[in-house]
């Protein structure tokens, strides 16, 4: 008998017969009930806290906030995706700019050195993000692939202010997840960080020591 | 953990098990804690054919063993009375692990009547009898201990300080790690001795370190190993079941 | 750097008392587990302040009995939807057939290099030195891993590998080992540490990784981590093999997010953690990264025989999390190397005996005050105390003989101290006479009693039993106070 049969069989023959199948209440994990502007202060409270930055900015205006952004922490070369329109218009309006756009829609077989030595920030869209934990949730695609937000040293996170919901289960239920998950869906809250040392923080071990999640409001607003 | 229990009205007739620590070291304890009762107008019966509740050999993991000992004692109690018990750990083993030691066996349902009819003392004087006290003791500080069975077995980490806190001349400190347990378990301490050993000095030291010269405790056997440590050292601090400390004070 | 091929530092669970009193007698490992617990402790307390505790361990617990519930059928549903997605599923009974399979993988990758994501799993199975025997080298890259295999030891704590040391001895592995500067200052360690690793990551043929929790609805795989190394060890290297117990599977994907509420709450007082890393399939064509091949090996290891038995169910429900260490008084003192296996602590004392059976680790059972701490913390409410008294039981050759090595710690000598006890406690005449000579003869009671009086005063037997004394009371009653 193969392990996996032998496994199935041990299991369905319990020696203590069949078990009762308990009921899951889930409310306490959603219904939170909060305003528009009550989670996006609990999302800009919780990721600030754990090393994040948050700029607001008028989604018109988003792009030179992004250029702002770029040479403050003096980014040269910016990896990026093409069809997103974030991508796009990134593209658009740092195409006369000093920073090196980067394609990230290439095979990483072909770049993976330049990609891990010679990339300065990666630029992503995100899906939504998640107010009780200060959480931005990525789908990577092939435009935006999964390794520029987490190789670069520093992450620049797009994200719509009315894409920001109340908790992970809603989130889950509201799109529909277990209909079709992606190849890989990712929560991000700040940047890579370890306490292995003593319990002492550091950021960056692994992946970006910086997260800067620029937050478009439509309108005028911020 | 426990789940809430409604408590009855004051009974005019308990119960009282003495335990084996208590009836064998600390017997003036057991008979403080009759005497507040019966200061309360109930009537104390104390059956004298009881001995263990048995849970020495019940951790051990001689079950058999604790179940003859405990079938003893189920006998002792027939009329409806509550049963009290000034130990949360004797009293967290009758309540909670009687319907387990007894399940499946034909005295699972007596077993789950007297669990359901035990009271820790503290618990009790606190929840039942509604205890007003009138300190006539000296100004004094004293430190708590409440026995890990009692505050997370019985689930009744505020009795103990809620009965001193009726205490108007006592000012009552909290150590350090109030919630850590004191290293006695029963066999563990014999077990694996310098486990416990370190432990209980952990346990003295935060006491100490808050001045104070007395804890008091609802259970003998951390008594007996908290205070145990401070006579080896010849620390002068002193250690008193809540139910003598109590009495002393209010009589 | 070179990676270090043997661990030199062995325990092992017969050697607790020993390796107890070494811990015990070693400053540095009792204040860095001190202040380590302690913090834990308080960043636990504090961020769970805000919620319904109870109710969230209840849908916990709920959730992972739900699964359990279904074990079987949820395994067969997880591999047909992992196939689906792409995902190859293994299944191993035995740890060195988990092992024996990862290699193979490795081997027809020609692999020479794998790069770890921190799996518990396979350090339970010894892989790394299963598959450095084999000329495959495995170097941990999670930052605490990598520290204590830096310095030829295992981890000490299952959410934090290297809790047992401090920045100090840190500075000094890694100046040892890699040539650093000696420091305290931790970024400039942690730097160091990442550009050691990122040129493996690049290199690696394979990434391993464990898995938080498997979903079998949308055949998902979930990884929870902060520093990222778990990210690449699964997208950067060509191939990923995922490894897990079986007990690891929920059944749907809105089980996830209250499971992982109560993990990294419970696990470091986190909110959250800086990676929710979900795995459903090998990079699909059109896509430009991840691994072109995914591999699940669930291994068993004696989890289906826990599985057999009511009350040792619950174990399974375990999620990892380390609160249970982390409150425990035991844990505290002596570190987690003490325990001599994989899972230290609580938890572990009551699985490493059906991984390992009692001859093994049957001085675990009993390295417990049954304080409860571990209980009252567990965010799936595993009635732990519970366990570890009835592996007790088991040890004693009182339980049900479900736990490999039941009966070993059965001595007459102690049956026989236990009987007496019976017989007099059931006795109850013979008791009260023994309990009133206690007490007369006390000057003729040793002043020593064996370990306990090596730091405690021995305790003295009344003048008068609590029985003579009521007796005395109720006769004396109507005439007033008596005091």
């Amino acid at each position: 008998m193969s392990a996996r049969d032998a496994i199935l069989k041990r299991l369905r023959e319990r020696a203590d017969g069949p078990l009762a199948v308990p009921e899951c209440d889930f409310a306490v994990v959603t219904n939170r009930g909060w305003s528009q502007a009550e989670r996006l202060e609990r999302f800009e409270r919780w990721i600030t806290s754990v090393h994040g930055e948050v700029i607001h900015t008028p989604r018109a205006d988003w792009t030179r906030r992004l250029a702002e952004v770029l040479a403050a922490k003096g980014v040269q070369r910016l990896a990026l995706g093409r069809e997103h329109p974030v991508a796009a218009e990134a593209r658009k309006a740092l195409a006369d700019a000093e920073v090196e756009l980067v394609d990230a829609d290439r095979d990483i077989e072909g770049w993976q050195s330049e990609q891990f030595e010679r990339v300065d920030a990666g630029l992503t869209s995100t899906r939504g993000a998640i107010a009780e934990t200060g959480s931005l949730w990525l789908w990577p695609t092939p435009d935006e692939p999964r390794l520029i937000s987490l190789v670069p040293p520093l992450h620049i996170a797009v994200l719509d202010a009315e894409t920001v919901e109340d908790t992970f289960f809603d989130v889950v239920e509201a799109h529909g997840w277990a209909g079709g998950m992606p190849t890989n869906a990712l929560l991000v809250s700040g940047p890579s960080k370890t306490a292995d040392i003593e319990q002492t923080l550091a950021y960056g071990v692994h992946g970006p020591r910086e997260l800067v999640v620029l937050v478009r409001h439509a309108g005028e607003r911020p | 953990m426990t789940p809430v229990k409604c408590y009855p009205p004051k009974p005019e007739r308990v119960y009282f098990f003495g335990t084996c620590l208590v009836d064998l070291f600390y017997p003036e304890a057991g008979l403080d804690g009759i005497r507040l009762l019966e200061r309360e107008g109930i009537e104390v019966l104390f059956p004298q054919d009881q001995t263990c509740c048995g849970q020495p050999p019940y951790t051990s993991g001689y079950h058999d063993e604790a179940r003859a000992v405990a079938a003893a004692q189920l006998d002792l109690f027939p009329e409806p009375w509550p049963i009290i018990v000034p130990s949360g750990s004797c009293g967290g083993m009758m309540r909670t692990h009687y319907p387990q030691l007894f399940a499946g066996t034909p005295q699972e349902a007596q077993a789950r009547e007297v669990a359901g009819r035990v009271f820790e003392l503290t618990e009790f004087l606190v929840h039942v009898c509604h205890l007003r006290l009138e300190d006539r003791g000296e100004p004094e500080t004293v430190v708590m201990h409440t026995s890990c069975s009692a505050r997370r077995e019985m689930g009744l980490a505020e009795t103990g300080p809620a009965l001193l806190g009726k205490l108007g001349q006592v000012e009552l400190v909290e150590q350090a790690r109030a919630s850590e347990c004191c290293g006695f378990g029963g066999t563990f301490a014999v077990r694996h001795p310098e486990v416990s050993a370190a432990m209980v000095e952990d346990k003295t030291q935060a006491i100490e370190a808050t001045g104070a010269t007395r804890f008091v405790t609802s259970d003998c056997g951390c008594m007996m190993n908290i205070a145990g440590r401070f006579e080896h050292q010849k620390k002068p601090v002193k250690g008193e079941h809540i139910a003598s400390y109590l009495w002393r004070r209010t009589s | 750097m070179s990676a270090p091929t043997h661990p030199v530092q062995t325990y092992s669970p017969r050697e607790f008392h020993r390796q107890a009193h070494d811990a015990l007698g070693n400053p540095q490992i009792r204040a860095n587990f001190r202040k380590a617990m302690d913090g834990l402790m308080a960043k636990r307390r504090d961020i769970f302040s805000d919620w319904d505790l109870e109710t969230l361990r209840e849908l916990g617990a709920n959730i992972r009995l739900r699964a359990l519930a279904k074990l079987p059928d949820l395994l067969e549903r997880l591999e047909a939807n992992c196939a689906a997605n792409g995902i190859r599923v293994h299944w191993a009974e035995s740890g060195e057939e988990a092992c024996r399979l990862i290699r193979e993988i490795c081997e027809a990758h020609d692999a020479k290099s794998v790069i770890k994501g921190k799996s518990m799993v396979s350090e339970e199975m010894h892989l790394n030195a299963h598959l450095e025997a084999a000329g495959i080298e495995a170097l941990e890259s999670d930052l605490g891993e990598y520290l204590v295999q830096l310095n030829e030891q295992t981890p000490s704590h299952i959410i934090m590998p290297a809790i047992h040391l401090n920045t100090d001895e840190i500075s000094g592995i890694l100046h040892d080992k890699t040539g650093t500067e000696r420091t305290r200052d931790v970024d400039y360690m942690t730097a160091a540490a990442r550009a050691q690793l990122r040129e493996r990551f690049m290199a690696a043929d394979v990434g391993i990784s464990g898995v938080n929790f498997a979903v079998a609805e949308t055949g998902t795989l979930c990884l929870v981590e902060n520093e990222g190394n778990g990210r690449m060890t699964t997208t950067v290297p060509p191939v990923h093999i995922a490894v897990t117990g079986i007990e690891k599977v929920v059944e749907h994907l809105r089980d996830v997010p209250p499971l992982y509420a109560l993990l990294t709450r419970s696990a470091t007082g986190q909110h959250v953690t800086t990676y929710f890393n979900m795995i459903s399939s090998p990079r699909k064509t059109g896509e430009h990264d991840g691994p072109r091949e995914v591999h699940l090996v669930l291994v068993d290891s004696g989890r289906s025989n826990i599985y057999q038995d009511d009350e040792l169910l619950d174990t399974l429900r375990c999620i990892r999390c380390g609160a249970c260490m982390n409150h425990c008084p035991v844990y505290t003192r002596v570190g987690g190397h003490t325990y001599g296996t994989t899972y230290p602590g609580p938890i572990g004392s009551i699985l490493s005996p059906h991984l390992m059976g009692l001859e093994e680790t049957k001085d675990l059972p009993t390295a417990s005050s049954l304080c409860g701490a571990c209980g009252e913390v567990c965010p799936v409410k595993i009635p732990i105390p519970d366990l570890l008294v009835r592996l007790r039981k088991e040890s004693v050759g009182e339980g049900r003989g479900n736990v490999p090595g039941a009966g070993v710690k059965r001595a007459k000598s102690e049956v026989a101290a236990w009987k007496a006890f019976q017989w007099l406690a059931t006795h109850p005449g013979v008791w009260r006479g023994s309990m009133a000579m206690a007490g007369k003869l006390k000057a003729l009671m040793p002043s020593r009693l064996g370990p306990w009086t090596e730091c405690r005063s021995a305790p003295k037997p009344a003048k008068t039993t609590l029985h003579a004394l009521v007796k005395r009371h109720h006769a004396t009653k109507h005439d007033g106070e008596e005091r």
